[in-house]
């Protein structure tokens, strides 16, 4: 393992910001901590890199337990949201600064810093002061100084908050390859979940202070664990029904839970893609009207609904909606494929209803 | 009129105007009455009266005590910025408070004060004196004198860059291993040094000029311990208004070729930025 995070808290006066958190990054892995602002992501995230002091648990980097090893000793890079470039030093000489405090040699240090230069794109940037720099410059000449004196992990604060979407697209496209590229265990903050799903091997994700889910993107999108974890990534349909001889139901909808006990209530959550639509108002058996349509680009979200005026959301591509001639206000029936009982609000749930329910498909395509 | 620029904040006309008016007024018409009445004298008369040793003496005490008191100021008002921005502690307030205080403290009640401590029988000067350290009425006064006036020049002007200074430029240094001493001279000093320059130009500037306060600490002795301002003085009781200007006019040139030569070392030294 390269970093473990064991029943760390933090404290500040009496606020919790961190509470009891574990996890660990495997060597060489890709690592988000996601999670809304004051998640405590970042206070973590500086507790591994020594600018803060974990109030309870251990925290160790490459099997080294580094609670009393100070920051300056822990050799880390650390990624700051602002850059925090040295102002008064050029290109060279900021990422410099960190071999010429481990006293390397001239020579070697000449040597790394054009290795590094050519490895982030900065050639010929050298002699410029920061002030000089674009905003994506400047934050790869933040991560060029923090890899300078190979470090055994880099953490990056929020790398991409401070440049905008054009550029942040690209320079998640370009972490990635430059993660694969050099291997380092990286771990980053960031309250963007795309970004997460997008650039990272695994993902975890805080909510005030505490450890919500760890996973694969696609594990924590499929499977969410909790209420949380469900409406924080992606768009997910949560419905609270309440239980009846085996069925969940709220106003006409009626979801099979067969383990449950009548008259519990829960939370039964779904994504878009799971609702599927007909034109066809004999197909499937609920009837909803087509209220709004969002252009997502290739996809399209459409709002539903019922009778009762439950509203749901649905997904589907451009050539679909083409192909059933749909436009808002248009009647149409629907069925949701699967849904998941969400344990968070039920409280007590055992772990293995956390499944996911899901109805054979009907006639044709998948979503 | 179709070829005027257009300029979205307008008023530059009347603020210009105005702001040349005010400087005309208060600062250029002045010192054009200095230079021609110092014109007044022969090429030859004017080189006499200015290089008088007991001018050159004079010179000499003043710029030598106003960079000696610039300098105590520039160090010790850096280290008062430094703990009035960096820390928190009690009567923080207060010691905020007397910065500004030889602001606004009548200089010549100073420069009584600060005698009235070094005399053989004053606070200080009873300790002092029976030790052989003679303070009161010498140079040293001059210096004590000059770097009282000038205090606030340095700590006030640093103070809001310090404040501004971000937290993680420091952390960023810690994480690549620097240490605090480390941090502090290579990434924090250079970022100050500017600032701390504009406030030593300006204690120095303000000590070249001063007065009031030295009059009563020093025994304006000529040659010893007489200042530039205190002789024009002199000269003006001799009815020698000439002289006076002429001495003048020499201590207005030294000082804007030192304060020229500081800004351009300011410039130097802030050239990382824009």
């Amino acid at each position: 393992m390269s970093i473990e995070v064991k029943n760390v808290s933090k404290a500040f006066g009496n606020v919790a910001a961190v509470n009891k958190v574990n996890f660990s990054v495997k060597e060489g892995e890709l690592m988000a901590l996601l999670g809304p602002s004051g998640g405590g992501k970042t206070t973590v995230l500086r507790m591994i890199a020594g600018l803060e002091m974990p109030t309870e648990g251990d925290i160790f980097i490459r099997g080294v337990r580094v609670n009393d090893i100070s920051v300056q000793k822990r050799n880390i890079g650390f990624v700051f949201q602002n850059y925090a470039l040295f102002k008064t030093m050029n290109v060279f000489k900021n990422i410099a600064f960190g071999l010429k405090i481990k006293k390397w040699k001239r020579a070697d240090i000449a040597g790394r810093v054009e290795e590094l230069l050519k490895l982030l794109g900065l050639e010929g940037l050298e002699k410029r002061y920061p002030h000089q720099l674009s905003g994506g410059q400047r934050q790869r000449v933040a991560i060029a100084r923090a890899l300078a004196s190979k470090p055994s992990v880099l953490l990056l604060d929020e790398p991409f908050g401070a440049v905008d979407a054009k550029i942040r697209q690209e320079l998640r496209e370009w972490l990635v390859h430059l993660h694969k590229d050099l291997n380092v265990t990286t771990l980053f903050v960031t309250h963007d979940q795309e970004e997460a799903m997008e650039v990272s091997d695994r993902i975890v994700i805080f909510s005030k202070g505490n450890l919500e889910q760890i996973g694969a993107p696609r594990e924590v999108y499929e499977q969410p664990a909790n209420e949380f974890v469900a409406r924080f990534i992606g768009v997910m349909n949560v419905l609270e029904v309440e239980v009846q001889n085996g069925v969940g139901r709220v106003a006409e909808l009626e979801f099979p839970v067969p383990t449950h006990p009548d008259g519990k209530k829960m939370l039964i959550g779904f994504r878009p893609y799971a609702v599927q639509i007909s034109t066809d108002l004999a197909q499937y058996r609920y009837r909803a009207v087509l209220v709004r349509t969002y252009f997502l680009g290739i996809m399209l979200r459409l709002e539903l609904e019922l009778p009762s005026g439950l509203v749901l959301r649905s997904r589907i591509t451009k050539e679909e909606y083409a192909l059933l001639g749909l436009s808002d206000g248009r009647e149409i029936s629907l069925q949701i494929r699967q849904y998941r009982v969400l344990s968070s609000e039920a409280s007590g749930l055992p772990p293995e209803l956390h499944t996911t329910y899901e109805l054979p498909p009907t006639i044709g395509e998948h979503i | 009129m179709a070829d005027k620029k257009f300029n979205p904040l307008p008023g530059f006309g009347l603020t210009m105007g105005y702001t040349l008016f005010y400087l005309s007024a208060l600062v250029l018409i002045p010192i054009a009455a200095l230079f021609l009445k110092t014109f007044q004298l022969s090429w030859h008369d004017f080189w006499r009266v200015v290089t008088h040793p007991q001018a050159i003496a004079a010179y000499k005490l003043t710029f030598g005590a106003s960079l000696i008191a610039a300098l105590l100021n520039a160090f010790f008002g850096t280290l008062l910025a430094w703990v009035l921005v960096r820390y928190e502690f009690w009567g923080k307030r207060f010691v905020d408070a007397l910065v500004d205080f030889p602001f606004a403290l009548p200089t010549a009640v100073a420069g009584l004060t600060i005698s009235s401590l070094f005399v053989a029988n004053g606070w200080l000067g009873r300790y002092l004196v029976p030790m052989g350290i003679q303070i009161a009425y010498t140079r040293v006064a001059i210096i004590i004198a000059l770097t009282f006036v000038g205090l606030p020049f340095v700590v006030r002007t640093l103070q809001p860059v310090l404040a501004n200074l971000e937290g993680e430029i420091e952390e960023a240094a810690a994480t690549l291993g620097a240490s605090r001493l480390r941090t502090f001279f290579s990434i924090l000093a250079p970022t100050l040094f500017p600032t701390v320059l504009t406030g030593f130009a300006l204690a120095f500037a303000r000590a070249v000029g001063e007065y009031g306060s030295v009059v009563f600490v020093s025994t304006n002795m000529p040659y010893k311990t007489q200042i530039a301002p205190y002789l024009i003085v002199v000269r003006l009781d001799e009815f020698d208004y000439h002289a006076a200007t002429a001495i003048a006019v020499v201590l207005l040139i030294i000082s804007f070729l030192i304060l020229a030569l500081i800004n351009y070392l300011e410039g130097w030294a802030s050239r990382f930025h824009n």
